[in-house]
């Protein structure tokens, strides 16, 4: 007993580490710009204003921005729950030929960065006339190696016996798949589905290529081209920006943080 | 590997039992492969969209890349991206010359070489704190750490941004509670990279934390209760008897940290747009600005040597971490 107030001390001193930059974020929205370069800072807003939020709405395009964000995440996420999920299955449970050399194949792609890709990925969709649009954000994205990785280890998991009886009943072989095992990994598709949103909601170096005019352009590009740009001194717009790109992903991770954090226990441990 | 045996199984099943629905229609002919027929045909209607995704947006990719990097390929050629002259390895010559590539080279090995280890000592340390300190609350603790992994680079950059602001900051505000006069972090040759370390620690430890989490609570009580009855103390116990066993962990933890960490690009871009002098430029930072200019091909032939380079890597950590 006599150790445990201290451990407590320090986690919480930690927590209070992690936290602070965020709460500076937060309370430095609400700030003014005059009150945001005094010296020295002041922690509680002095006179509390949503000014910055009204100039997200008006000087900027932020609603914008979210809605592409938004839109970009959700079919993002849906392809990836489909697709991964059906080769997730065929690698697991089907027999075919070039199944292992396919699965390799898949695995040795789980490390290569986006900078390698890039280049003749923007020659690419340039070409096929989709830059600066929607499919052009979105088509890259709709599969991944770690979510057919996630997907299979899941079905791997599965019994047998479950598509033998499906067999003997008569059920195609999709159905199978469709109705009697894919309802089974439920838990897989949140873990799957929780971090490809965030995944794609977070994402920067695509969209920064492909999208080229504001109406195109994602929450973190935004942010990123404002931080740099010409407003790169109006501390009260980027602060109030941060908020709402991190607020949504923050709420959305405490709703579902079980499904992260356990499917990265997962996939890191099998 | 169980799932492998499996469909002979039920192959035998189906072909000895005509009576069944599926097998009765085709009992008259082979019916063992024609179920194997069948589930080839199911297994090749749920690989395509994959596939074919997957060839056109990423093995293509990285093979147009490979090439490319062999050519002269410009922002004009864009449109014709066949009509290009092979220039041999003159790219990667011309990037391993430059001396703005090897000082972005030295920046990207500095955040690596120091941020790799720093974050997955924070993320043991905190791992054990939750572990064998922290029961109560222990989730809220987990989730707390684990926060800033889920949230965008870019905001976390801006934010920092104003937290090491030189007066106004929130560091260097604390810092003066304890009378010492905080320097101008991101404006400094020598702190700037430290400053960007240090916020790379402090986003990504919780993945690593996790990660280590699992396994050490994956370790039996009674290894522990063994170094005691042995009487070993507890940091003798941690570094004989725990660390060993969680050498998977992290091989895993430092490969995956280390991947992420070769790359870094956004904090860099937002924080300090590469400086001060190419102080915190990275390769990756590099590579997309020569594709800014128009360099097509120097800038695949950077990034495939940024691959190649993350790939030997990788080998030598699976070398030396793997187990014996």
């Amino acid at each position: 007993m006599r150790r445990t107030w201290w451990i407590y001390l320090i986690g919480v001193l930690g927590l209070v580490a992690v936290a602070a930059p965020f709460l500076w974020m937060v309370l430095g929205s609400f700030k003014t710009q005059g009150e945001l370069l005094r010296v020295p800072p002041t922690w509680w807003p002095d006179n509390p204003t949503t000014q910055n939020y009204g100039d997200l709405f008006n000087k900027a395009s932020f609603p914008r921005y979210f809605l592409n964000s938004t839109l970009v995440a959700l079919v993002v996420t849906a392809g990836n729950l489909t697709f991964c999920s059906m080769i997730g299955y065929a690698l697991a449970k089907l027999r075919f030929k070039g199944r292992d050399a396919l699965f390799v194949l898949v695995l040795a792609t789980l490390m290569i960065p986006g900078m390698v890709t890039f280049v003749p990925l923007f020659v690419l969709v340039t070409n096929a006339g989709l830059a600066n649009s929607y499919p052009g954000l979105i088509l890259p994205f709709l599969v991944s190696p770690f979510g057919v990785f996630l997907m299979r280890q899941f079905f791997s998991g599965l019994p047998d016996d479950l598509m033998d009886a499906g067999r003997v009943d008569g059920t195609s072989e999709l159905g199978i798949f469709g109705r009697i095992m894919l309802p089974l990994t439920r838990p897989a598709l949140a873990t799957l589905g929780i971090l490809t949103f965030l995944g794609s909601w977070n994402n920067f170096l695509w969209p920064l290529v492909i999208a080229q005019t504001e109406d195109k352009y994602t929450l973190p590009v935004a942010l990123a081209l404002y931080s740099t740009g010409q407003n790169a001194q109006n501390y009260g717009l980027l602060m109030a920006g941060a908020v709402v790109v991190v607020l949504p992903v923050l709420v959305m991770f405490l709703a579902f943080q079980r499904h992260v954090t356990k499917g990265i226990a997962i996939t890191g441990l099998k | 590997m169980v799932h492998d045996t499996a469909p002979d199984e039920a192959l035998r099943t189906s072909s000895g039992g005509p009576r069944s629905g599926g097998g009765a229609r085709t009992v008259g002919s082979r019916p063992r492969t024609r179920r194997l027929d069948r589930q080839t045909f199911a297994a090749w209607v749920l690989v395509l969209p994959f596939v074919l995704l997957f060839v056109a947006f990423t093995a293509g990719p990285v093979l147009g890349s490979l090439g490319m990097s062999f050519t002269d390929m410009r922002q004009r050629d864009l449109r014709t991206p066949f009509a290009v002259n092979g220039v041999g390895f003159g790219n990667y010559v011309k990037a391993l010359s430059d001396e703005t590539f090897r000082k972005a080279a030295f920046n990207t090995a500095y955040f690596v070489i120091l941020g790799v280890p720093l974050t997955l000592v924070v993320a043991l340390a905190a791992a054990v704190l939750l572990d064998r300190g922290v029961k109560r609350f222990q989730s809220l603790f987990k989730v707390g750490y684990y926060l800033p992994v889920v949230t965008s680079i870019v905001a976390i950059a801006v934010i920092w941004r104003f937290v090491l602001a030189p007066d106004s900051g929130l560091v260097n505000t604390v810092l003066g509670w304890f009378g010492i006069d905080g320097p101008n972090w991101l404006a400094s040759k020598t702190l700037a990279m430290p400053s960007l370390i240090a916020m790379a620690v402090w986003r990504n430890f919780g993945s690593a934390m996790i990660i280590f989490l699992a396994g050490l609570q994956g370790i039996p009580q009674t290894v522990e209760e063994a170094g005691q009855i042995d009487g070993a103390g507890s940091w003798q116990r941690f570094r004989y008897l725990i660390l060993p066993l969680l050498r998977p962990t992290v091989l895993f933890t430092s490969v995956t940290t280390g991947i992420g960490y070769l790359q870094f690009f956004e904090e860099p871009l937002v924080m300090t747009q590469g400086g001060p002098l190419n102080s915190t430029l990275s390769v990756s930072m590099y590579t997309y600005q020569q594709f800014g200019f128009g360099n097509y091909g120097l800038a695949t032939s950077m990034a495939y040597i940024l691959f190649v380079v993350i790939a030997v890597v990788t080998f030598i950590q699976f070398r030396l971490l793997r187990e014996k």
